[in-house]
């Protein structure tokens, strides 16, 4: 057992140091990309429309883009290689900072998003491939199609509507957590936990019922892909021999369906659950401005939209390092969840 | 021990395709007793599979049984719903699959798969279903069982997880065991090992057991009494002495006929319209090359190493004639794929030199022998004609490729004459040309296969196990015509094969390999009648043998 955690962690480290160099690109690669794009911060962060032209070459020089574009670089990359990724010019404050208080509230609505969508699509994926061709199969489909037809904003729009106009269920969509609540004391950034570590349940309630909304509205539109991997695979699963081994010995059909069928169909979908995972924490700017989410997505688009390069750069650096970890646990998982892969 | 145990009565199974209804099983009778073994043997595509799967409802969805009864002690299986059936399914009538890898879940220790048969029928904790699989590892013979309980498939062999697959299915002893093709994919020696191993288990336990197989020679070892399939029907039951001495049904004789045997030569394989104009060839005596001609071909210390593995092959040499056929033989993972693949420059050796008519071959780069003029001089036929086939060419296409190639043909008259002709050599119909591989049988595809290798006019021919997924039916016509082409064109044979008793017909001599290494080498006859190693006598003692008396000759 030890020599398979040492395996795993000396995989895991070279995973790592394999992707450095992806990330390095990717550096660079936003950095041109945010010179070349139009709009130019310095005219955008001057006093007023009528500032004049010294005042905007003092603006500039005093951001360094009056040197040349190889000079922003390495000054761009020496301050990265000491942990600053610079400052934000709309909020006034640090990157870093801007992130590390914005990135929990993304992290938790993704977390759930994903959450919610895979306990919906596992079940559905498996009821529709126990019965292919059936009217549930058909109604899975449909409701698949349907999810990823209506864009989040839509979907949220009309939840919104539903619960929170027509039926007052849902809270007012402004944020993680209503104006009358107090925050609980910052330990992991997430609310659910934090709430829960000071014994405040009224309070995790308060920030759950303001979650579920955003969270739904994200689940619907991934867990069409979900849902179909988990068919496509449980159908090779039940069609392969060793389910038939297992029913050629009675197994019960609980165990056939779950133990041999499912556990063996699960591992695509943990891979696709990673990829969706990172694909929701960028693409979710919509659903986190539709409910008021102080999310690192939402931030990063007003960042681009007043030409504020920092932010912006440490957005994509953000993004980036985050799908290099998410690959690295959907990999672990996957070698703990597959004992053939560990050998090769 | 007379006591009737299953009871198939006219039964009819039934697949619905894309063109219809399709019946696999047309009117089925037969009866197994108590403790006996009975073989179904038929090729590919007679129904005796479906029998099985029906009788242990294991049927696909798409299957279902449209006439007849299976009755089980009396109660008829195909009518059992639910929890009755789930009760008969493992505790009185169990399976054993074809491919033992697949057939165990991969992702499971093997030692937890056999206590969840356990558990399924006996009413007992988890340790003491830990506790029986235990004894039942002990009892299939697995060494170490301590340790193997905790092993997944993948990190065992093939014989080793047919063990384990036999020790599911005899977990709660049940009266009928079902083997379907339980050795086919298996190497000799371990196919030996295993059938011995089951039928043992069976006398011991007292089950009866249907050994499904295509191989009459295997079904005639381990039973009393064979009952032969073809196209759905049962044509032919009788215990195997008969069977072999008197076939009474026309399909019998030609099965038994096709089925390679320690005496049979090639043209006693096929019946006479298939012989064709084989037997003027082979009276044809053929001509000895000059004394003193340089061999065709001549490897010299030839070694394979994959990454920092130990050798795949070492310290192989051997030299052939023009128009010789040699046989490569031995186990998986004895290295004669590795080491056809070398000579076909399909792979680069790590050591030794491979001489082609003088020219050394063995320093071109594998990725570049593509462009040397010796290509078309040397080519391959590989085993699965179903994946060695690029499914979007026609076999026209397929015959065309190499032409086009390695021969600079263009497309036009010219080509189509000689894809033509060589479509005639391998006597292929030419009305099945512009038809997709998906669209032609076995048979025919190995067909394509070869005529595609010959459609250069090579000297040498390396042929790595090319009947192996056929019928011995079909394999005999298929050995005919490789015979018939190298005596008719001098096409010197490296034919890589684990089947002993098709070497042997087809192999002027024989090359034994074991773990990399050539064991013992000589003319064929002579190496399999007078071993002279343990290892190659081993190998021979597991050929099963079919007893031919002098009255099938006269039979046919």
């Amino acid at each position: 057992m030890m020599t398979g955690l040492g395996a795993t962690v000396t995989r895991a480290g070279r995973r790592l140091l394999s992707s450095l160099p992806a990330l390095f690109g990717v550096l660079v690669f936003t950095f041109l990309l945010m010179r070349v794009l139009p709009g130019d911060p310095a005219v955008f962060f001057a006093s007023g429309p009528n500032a004049g032209k010294e005042e905007i070459e003092q603006i500039r020089k005093q951001m360094g883009l009056d040197k040349s574009v190889p000079e922003q670089l390495v000054f761009y990359l020496s301050d990265i290689g000491q942990g600053n990724l610079g400052r934000s010019m709309m909020t006034g404050q640090p990157v870093l900072k801007d992130l590390r208080e914005r990135l929990p509230a993304s992290l938790e609505l993704t977390f759930t998003a994903l959450l919610i969508a895979l306990i919906a699509a596992v079940p559905l994926g498996v009821i529709a491939a126990l019965r292919p061709g059936s009217v549930v199969d058909h109604g899975v489909r449909l409701f698949c199609a349907l999810g990823v037809c209506v864009p989040t904003f839509v979907s949220g729009l009309l939840l919104i509507y539903v619960f929170y106009y027509l039926l007052g269920l849902a809270p007012d969509p402004t944020g993680r957590i209503d104006v009358f609540t107090s925050l609980p004391p910052q330990r992991t950034g997430f609310l659910l936990i934090d709430f829960l570590l000071a014994g405040d349940v009224e309070g995790w309630w308060t920030a759950c019922k303001q979650l579920i909304l955003p969270a739904v509205s994200m689940a619907l539109f991934v867990i069409a892909p979900l849902a179909r991997i988990t068919r496509a695979s449980m159908l090779v699963s039940l069609g392969s021999d060793f389910v038939r081994t297992a029913r050629s010995v009675g197994l019960s059909w609980r165990k056939v369906v779950v133990t041999y069928a499912l556990r063996n169909a699960i591992l695509p979908v943990i891979t696709i659950a990673g990829i969706v995972f990172s694909t929701m924490l960028g693409a979710n700017v919509l659903v986190e401005k539709v409910f008021s989410w102080p999310g690192v997505a939402s931030y990063a688009l007003d960042a681009l939209l007043s030409s504020d390069y920092a932010p912006v750069q440490g957005f994509v650096l953000l993004m980036a390092s985050l799908f290099v970890l998410v690959n690295l646990v959907v990999d672990i998982c996957y070698g703990i969840a597959d004992p053939r892969v560990s050998i090769e | 021990m007379s006591e009737e145990l299953l009871r198939i009565d006219d039964l009819h199974v039934a697949f619905s395709t894309r063109r219809g209804m399709v019946e696999a099983v047309r009117g089925v009778t037969l009866t197994v007793k108590a403790g006996e073994m009975l073989g179904l043997v038929g090729e590919s595509g007679s129904g005796k599979s479906v029998t099985g799967f029906a009788t242990t409802r294991l049927l696909d969805a798409a299957g279902r049984v449209t006439g007849g009864k299976i009755l089980f002690r009396g109660q008829d299986v195909t009518k059992l719903r639910g929890d009755e059936l789930r009760q008969l399914q493992g505790a009185a009538m169990s399976m054993i699959f074809q491919n033992p890898r697949a057939a165990l879940n991969p992702i499971r220790a093997i030692g937890l798969q056999i206590a969840d048969a356990i558990l399924t029928h006996k009413r007992i904790s988890k340790e003491a279903a830990r506790a029986e699989a235990l004894d039942l590892l002990r009892a299939v013979q697995i060494r170490d069982p301590e340790q193997r309980m905790n092993a997944y498939p993948h990190e065992l062999s093939g014989g080793m997880c047919q063990r384990v697959m036999i020790a599911i299915a005899i977990s709660c002893n049940p009266a009928l065991l079902i083997a379907d093709e339980p050795t086919t994919g298996l190497d000799v020696t371990t196919q030996k090992v295993v059938m011995d191993l089951l039928a043992d288990i069976a006398a011991a336990r007292g089950m009866a057991t249907i050994l499904i197989t295509h191989d009459l020679g295997l079904a005639a070892r381990y039973c009393r009494r064979i009952a032969v399939m073809e196209r759905g029907r049962i044509v032919e039951e009788a215990s195997p002495s008969t069977l072999f001495s008197a076939p009474q049904h026309a399909y019998t004789r030609r099965l038994v006929a096709a089925s390679p045997t320690a005496t049979s030569r090639i043209e006693d394989l096929v019946t006479e319209e298939e012989r064709e104009r084989y037997p003027a060839i082979v009276s044809k005596p053929r001509q000895e090359p000059a004394h003193g001609t340089p061999p065709l071909l001549e490897v010299r210390k030839l070694a394979k190493r994959f990454d920092q593995g130990s050798a795949a092959v070492a310290d192989f040499s051997m030299t052939m004639a023009g128009g010789e056929s040699v046989g490569l033989v031995g186990e998986s993972g004895s290295g004669k794929s590795t080491t056809s693949r070398m000579i076909c420059r399909l792979i680069d050796p790590s050591e030794g030199d491979i001489v082609f008519d003088g020219q050394s071959i063995g320093h071109v780069a594998s990725r570049d022998f593509h462009r040397s003029p010796l290509r078309k001089d040397i080519q391959m036929v590989f085993q699965d004609p179903n994946e060695s086939l690029n499914p979007r060419f026609t076999a026209f296409d397929c015959i065309a490729h190499p032409l086009m190639r390695l021969d600079g043909m263009r497309a036009g008259e010219a080509l189509r004459q000689r894809v033509v002709e060589c479509a005639q050599r391998v006597g292929l119909p030419l009305d099945l040309l512009p038809r997709f591989p998906h669209q032609l049988s076995g048979g025919q595809k190995a067909r394509v296969g070869i005529a595609r290798a010959i459609a250069c006019q090579p000297r040498l021919l390396v042929l790595d196990e090319p009947t192996a997924a056929l019928d011995v039916s079909v394999q005999a016509v298929v050995l005919q015509l490789l015979d018939r082409l190298r005596r008719e064109n001098d096409i010197a044979l490296l034919f890589v094969s684990h089947d002993l008793n098709v070497v042997r017909m087809l192999c002027d001599r024989t090359i034994v390999l074991h773990n990399g290494g050539i064991v013992e080498q000589g003319e064929s006859r002579a190496l399999f009648d007078n071993p002279k190693t343990d290892y190659t006598r081993k190998l021979v003692e597991a050929i099963p043998h079919i007893e031919t008396g002098p009255t099938l000759a006269a039979a046919l």
